[in-house]
């Protein structure tokens, strides 16, 4: 015979292998070796969870009072679940997306984040949730006193409130400790994802078992029972009430999108979208699996079993009354996994809402810290969730005990659904509909939920417990059609079907229709954008996306803050500025800061950063992002100033080159004017030559003079010819480097009078200048070449100077190591784009008509090398400058 | 005869030489050594033939011919371009321009007397 102990026992030793599991399975994730924990199975098997003891007992005993009705709770979410895989998959995505951590998170998120809906959503959750706790405990207490009633040895206690009290204190332990490891509930709780796919495998392996003895081990086989099957006066009948069906089937379908426990398994919970595609075919095949034995076990349980037994333990009673406690403690344990799985999903997923939409706000503007305190807060927040697990499970056998656990229960189930199915409205709304506004999700939501208690929740504590059996019967003072089961004196439709109508039909009605009334906050408009493009708004489909900013929802919200035109320019010129067509310039960090400088201007910085925030990173901006942008403007800023040096650099060479080119070009047609020049240079005294000798060969009856006159022409051009050769070699020469220097002492003064009486041309044509003071300087150096030098620059002066009164002024200086004299006529000087040319060999200023070949200057700059000084042009003198410099030691050697 | 003949060249000896041996042949030579003034010379003194050098101090012999060559007076006056730069591009031009006779300097004195005779000749 079953022993209480023995099960107290087993029980124990499961509850500590669950522990080891999800100890196991966390200390793995913390290491990075959760690869398997990841897999669609995983997943999967966790949202199992939707079979809860009430499925495992309950089941089988909704088949004994209404027959095929209780598959509807198995067909509406494979329906969702297969069909609507598109609709999941797009939460999925916005829940992690937008870091979403509970359904009160999803729709206060998408209606601008607004904690009035959270709170809103939070109550409705903790009310229609807590009733279905209780129905856990009292699942778990029922099958316990079911084995005691099957040991006689055992003293039964008076009640079950004990078994229910540690089964909820033993399953608030264990939810805390695993539930509340982390405190980001987007880092998943492994461990206790690990424990519930364990016991999802438990709970329908101890089903299949108790089916497969129910089939073959007691009913004889297959044939034997579907003839059993039939003949049963309450299942055989092929009754279906298409109204209860349809709407249990929308309940329940509901449920796996609402309920907040299937939530937190399905998104929170949710490691890779791609998961939703093994579950959209693998969950329903679990529920197939668990509904197979369904009907068997309660044709066997009704046959076999006493009458008035209770067709809720069916499951346990049946393989107990044949003796084989083995299987019934396996079936025992089923039930605890379906009972202790749900209590602790459901627990995490309610403290969460309730400590973040209502403890955090509430200790939050108590404390008066704000929200800077790091540390502080998340000790607090970890509090806040520990206190809130424990008061839903405080609540849960807070309702077990008040309603007595009595049969009311079995249809709390339902009910529990219809409640959470108010936030379909709101929910498929929000995702599919830009429209929807907070208004519109607040007047449905409490519309919904303010019907549901009137029609389904009060009445389901039996007439007169809550309600007066008087306002159920006739409504309250006397008002017939608000009667909870007649809303409208409508009557003759199911207490259920007829909540669910009116409550889901008018909750949506309010919503669509405030929505479509009521203007949505800018918030919410961005929220709604997130929300309903998420697949344009995250191009990952793995991952936290970030950056993922809108440029056109930017331009949205702009446009409201700025006014159409001033965004339309703002947005414009950036657009320019980074070379794309149009007003959508790319989002980047540059941009996100201008805008939000614009924005900052009109609705204060906070708002403006947390503005642009919401859009580019979904979440609010974190330090890290912040100090992220902030490097890479820094970066930025540095490499532009890089870049603005290497651009100066580059605009130098530039320079450079472009000046050596045109030297090169000038150079070039300079060498090729000066074949031209050196021809004609050459030709000119030939053609004297050659015309005055034709002429003195030739012409008969020359007289003497005439015959002297032109014999000395031809003398003359020949000398100019053998001086331009003179020029060519000693240019020739001096490039060369050949020249020899021959060193003497000379004073300054007395080179110059050489040079000026050597020049030639009329003396008293140029008015001469002096310094003669200053030309006493004795010098050493090559005072032939120097002289030569002198002798060029005077010779120019009198050949170009152009003034009417031309005028030279030689002038002496002395300084910085170095000996300068400056010969500066009153001429018009020399353009400045030939300053440079001018010591060119073979060059010539313009094409006017000068004694020498180009030579001169070009002659004196080689023998200024030589000489360790340099001649350069003066610009900015009022005439034509050059500056012969020597070093220093050369003229202090001399003196 | 009588013809005249008017040389623009800035070197005075090629000038002179130039003028001995035409005045010689029977020709009534004038001198012009300067290029800015030169088509006001040959305006002035409407010569029957014009001598010019190409390299002239002021403005340039191919400018000279150019502005002759608009003039309606001067339109269809012979003219014997001489120039020191032997180059055949410098010919192409003063072809081109409408020189009637192109000249590279050193050249004979028979070359010259041929040269302004076969010009002259209708």
């Amino acid at each position: 015979m079953a022993s209480l102990n023995l099960l107290v026992a087993v029980s124990l030793i499961y509850v500590a292998f669950l522990f080891a599991v999800a100890f196991g399975a966390e200390r793995a994730a913390m290491k990075g070796r959760a690869g398997w924990l990841r897999s669609p199975v995983v997943y999967t098997l966790s949202l199992s969870i939707y079979c809860t003891a009430w499925t495992f007992y309950g089941a089988v005993g909704y088949a004994a009072r209404s027959g095929l009705e209780y598959l509807t709770i198995y067909i509406g979410p494979s329906i969702v679940m297969i069909g609507w895989v598109w609709a999941l998959r797009k939460i999925v995505r916005i829940g992690r997306s937008q870091r979403i951590t509970s359904v009160a998170d999803l729709i206060s998120s998408r209606y601008g984040k607004s904690n009035l809906l959270a709170v809103a959503v939070t109550l409705i959750a903790v009310v229609g949730t807590t009733p279905y706790i209780a129905l856990q405990l009292q699942s778990v207490t029922q099958s316990v006193a079911a084995f005691a009633a099957a040991d006689p040895s055992i003293v039964l206690p008076a009640d079950n409130r004990a078994t229910a009290l540690w089964v909820a204190a033993g399953l608030a332990a264990f939810t805390v400790l695993f539930g509340t490891r982390n405190l980001d509930s987007n880092e998943r709780h492994h461990g206790v994802v690990m424990a519930i796919a364990l016991e999802a495998v438990v709970k329908l392996c101890a089903l299949l078992a108790v089916g497969i003895f129910t089939v073959w081990g007691i009913g004889g086989g297959v044939g034997q029972t579907l003839a059993r099957i039939d003949a049963s006066a309450q299942l055989g009948q092929w009754q279906m009430a298409p109204g209860r069906w349809s709407g249990l089937i929308f309940l329940s379908g509901a449920a796996l999108l609402c309920l907040p426990r299937m939530f937190q398994v399905l998104v929170v919970e949710n490691e890779d979208e791609r998961h939703l595609r093994t579950a959209s075919w693998a969950f329903p095949a679990y529920m197939i699996a668990m509904s197979l034995f369904v009907m068997p076990i309660a044709v066997a349980g009704l046959s076999m079993l006493p009458e008035g037994a209770n067709p809720d333990m069916f499951v346990l009673t049946l393989p107990l009354s044949e003796g084989h406690t083995g299987l019934a403690v396996f079936s025992f344990l089923g039930g605890f996994s379906s009972a202790t799985s749900m209590v602790i999903v459901a627990a995490i997923a309610l403290s969460t809402m309730v400590s973040n939409h209502i403890v955090m706000p509430i200790w939050l503007s108590l404390s008066g810290k704000g929200a800077m305190v790091s540390g502080d807060v998340r000790h607090v927040v970890i509090m806040a969730r520990r206190i809130s697990i424990i008061g839903v499970l405080f609540l849960g056998y807070l309702y077990y005990r008040l309603s007595g656990g009595g049969t009311a229960l079995a249809a709390i189930g339902l009910i529990s659904f219809s409640g959470v199915a108010q936030f379909l409205p709101s929910m498929l709304g929000g995702i599919f509909w830009r429209g929807a506004t907070r208004n519109g999700a607040f007047a449905g939501l409490l519309l919904g939920f303010a019907i549901w208690l009137w029609c389904l929740f009060l009445p389901s504590f039996g007439d007169g417990v809550v309600l007066p059996a008087g306002v159920i019967a006739n409504g309250p003072w006397g008002l017939g059609w608000l009667r909870p089961h007649a809303l409208f004196s409508i009557t003759g439709l199911d207490p259920l079907v007829h909540g669910v109508l009116w409550s889901v039909l008018l909750n949506t009605l309010a919503f669509t229709g405030l929505s479509i009334f009521s203007f949505p906050s800018p918030m919410e408009r961005l929220q709604g954008a997130q929300f309903v493009n998420v697949y344009q708004h995250s191009a990952s489909p793995r991952g936290w996306t970030g950056g993922t900013a809108q440029s056109e929802d930017l331009m949205i919200m702009a446009q409201r803050l700025l006014g159409a035109r001033e965004a339309q320019k703002l947005f414009q010129s950036e657009a320019a500025r980074q070379g794309v067509q149009g007003y959508l310039p790319d989002p980047n960090a540059d941009f996100l800061q201008r805008l939000e400088r614009e924005l900052s201007g009109s609705v204060g910085a906070a708002t403006a950063h947390a503005m642009v925030g919401q859009i580019v990173g979904g979440a609010a901006v974190s330090v890290e992002d912040l100090m992220a942008v902030a490097d890479e403007a820094a970066q930025i800023m540095e490499y532009s100033n890089q870049l603005e040096a290497k651009s100066d650099e580059l605009l130098r060479t530039a320079r450079q080159l472009r000046d050596a080119n045109a030297k090169l070009t000038q150079l070039s047609v300079q060498k090729d004017a000066f074949l031209s020049q050196i021809s004609h240079e050459l030709r000119t005294p030939m053609t004297s030559i050659r015309a005055f000798s034709e002429i003195l060969r030739d012409a008969p009856g020359l007289s003497e003079p005439q015959k002297h006159k032109y014999a000395n022409i031809i003398h003359d051009e020949t000398v100019r010819l053998t001086r331009l050769l003179d020029d060519l070699l000693d240019l020739a020469v001096l490039e060369n480097g050949q020249v020899s220097l021959n060193i003497t002492r000379a004073r300054l003064g007395d080179i110059l009078d050489h040079a000026l009486a050597a020049a030639g041309g009329d003396p008293s044509a140029l008015k001469l200048r002096r310094d003669k003071p200053r030309e006493g300087l004795w010098l050493q150096t090559d005072t032939d070449r120097l002289a030569q030098v002198f002798i060029n620059l005077i010779a120019n002066a009198r050949k170009y100077c152009d003034a009417t009164t031309p005028e030279l002024r030689i002038a002496v200086r002395t300084g910085e190591g170095s000996l300068m004299v400056d010969f500066i006529d009153n001429g018009a000087g020399i353009e400045t784009d030939q300053q440079t040319l001018i010591f060119e060999k073979f060059a010539r200023i313009g094409d006017q008509k000068a004694g020498g070949a180009g030579l001169g200057l070009a002659i004196c700059r080689e023998i200024m090398a030589r000489l360790e000084g340099s001649i350069t042009y003066l610009p900015g003198q009022g005439g034509a400058a050059f500056r012969v410099t020597l070093p220093m030691p050369a003229a202090n050697a001399a003196q | 005869m009588g013809k005249s003949v008017l040389v623009i060249e800035d070197e005075p000896n090629i000038s002179e030489a130039i003028s001995f041996i035409l005045s010689r042949d029977g020709w009534h030579v004038a001198t012009h050594s300067n290029g800015v003034d030169a088509v006001e010379a040959v305006r002035a003194r409407r010569p029957d033939l014009v001598i010019l050098d190409v390299m002239l101090p002021g403005r340039s012999g191919y400018d000279i011919l150019r502005e002759l060559r608009a003039g309606p007076e001067t339109g269809g006056l012979p003219v014997l371009m001489l120039t020191a730069r032997g180059q055949p591009k410098d010919r192409a031009l003063a072809e081109e321009i409408g020189a009637s006779r192109f000249m590279t300097k050193p050249f004979s004195n028979a070359e010259v007397l041929e040269a302004v005779n076969a010009l002259i000749r209708p």
